[in-house]
């Protein structure tokens, strides 16, 4: 038979809009972040809670991946930032040119912080680049200490882990410790920060480090 | 998983390849997977057979190439594979690493049948 080599990446040209939209945020200063998570472990809230601290001392724009609803838009619109949906309809993670089409709805020359809620999913939005400075990963201590060895590839590709929802450690059967031995045995160089957005506690440590990333 | 549309990535890359004559003399599309890469290889496979079955590419199948997860300690010089691909060296326990393979997600080659 015939070979024909390609050689090529699947997703190349993902890759490619992304490189194009880390770009634009070189060229306007803007500081972007990609929070990941499963449902529910509080990636809304710990938005919500950043916009609080820096209170306009930071300009922040945020953009909201879900499947459906705009429902935490009117969230964080409520706060008085810049704030995009997109709905996947059913896609399961944010791509790179959804991404770059909703930035036209934004002032990146206006933006320090760019925050990126990618839709809840500890799997698929592992491998889309959307241009991004860091991803931070968010896990919940109600989803248990073992979550690092289950979804490695989506810890290998964080620069920061947030522990969230500390509050509940009294009430729930995870081990904190053996969740941080576990995710930094995947990947030693990650981050890591502890913080409860109900109660505020350690919220303030993870934004002076964004703060220092800017 | 999304495979349905990585399968339309893989196809859409496949058509940018090779002519229009030969598009139906393709008889194998041979894709790399890491062992991390997250993607389920069944289901891609399957994507790809429902979205080639009664076109141009009937005739296609494809075949999957694992990759496995390597890691390279830059402290011990090791390279190690893991089930779970973890960065930290399993050997001496240095956080110095690299990942050498695993991550793969690529349409190696084609193969197409000769007249
Ligand atoms: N007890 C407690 N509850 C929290 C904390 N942070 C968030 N929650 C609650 O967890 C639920 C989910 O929070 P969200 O912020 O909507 O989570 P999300 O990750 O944005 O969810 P999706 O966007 O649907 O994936 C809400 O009911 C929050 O009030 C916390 O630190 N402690
Ligand atoms: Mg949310
Ligand atoms: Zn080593």
């Amino acid at each position: 038979m015939e070979i024909i080599k390609i050689e090529r990446k699947v997703l190349a040209k993902n890759d490619a809009i992304a490189s194009e939209i880390r770009g634009k945020f070189e060229e306007n200063g803007v500081f972007a972040i990609n929070m990941v998570s499963s449902p529910g472990s509080g990636k809304t809230s710990l938005v919500e809670k950043i916009i609080e601290y820096f209170n306009g001392r930071v300009n922040i724009s945020v953009i909201e991946g879900d499947v459906q609803t705009d429902l935490d838009a009117q969230r964080v619109s409520a706060y008085n930032v810049p704030v995009v949906q997109i709905i996947t309809n059913g896609g399961c993670h944010l791509e790179a040119n959804l991404v770059n089409d909703s930035l036209k709805n934004l002032d990146l020359v206006q933006t320090d912080l760019l925050i990126i809620e990618n839709v809840g999913n500890l799997v698929c939005p592992a491998g889309y680049d959307l241009g991004e400075d860091m991803k931070v990963v968010v896990i919940s201590v109600t989803e248990g200490d073992d979550k690092p060895l289950k979804y490695p590839k989506m810890f290998i590709n964080s620069k920061v882990l947030v522990i969230n929802k500390i509050d509940l450690l009294p009430y729930v059967n995870c081990n904190i410790e053996q969740l941080k031995q576990n995710a930094l045995k995947i990947n030693p160089a990650l981050q890591v920060f502890e913080i409860s957005c109900t109660s505020g506690e350690g919220v303030g440590k993870f934004c002076d480090f964004l703060e220092s990333s800017i | 998983m999304h495979e349905l549309s990585l399968a339309q990535n893989i196809l859409e890359t496949v058509r940018q390849n090779v002519t229009a004559d030969e598009l139906s003399k393709v008889r194998e599309v041979v894709v790399e997977i890491g062992a991390f890469s997250g993607v389920v290889a069944e289901s891609l496979k399957f994507s790809f057979e429902a979205i080639t079955s009664g076109t141009e590419l009937n005739e296609a199948v494809m075949t999957i190439v694992d990759i496995p997860f390597c890691l390279k300690c830059n402290d011990c010089g090791s390279e190690t594979s893991t089930e779970i691909p973890m960065m930290l060296c399993s050997i001496c326990g240095g956080i110095n690493t690299q990942i050498l393979s695993g991550d793969e997600l690529r349409v190696k080659e084609l193969k197409l049948a000769e007249e």
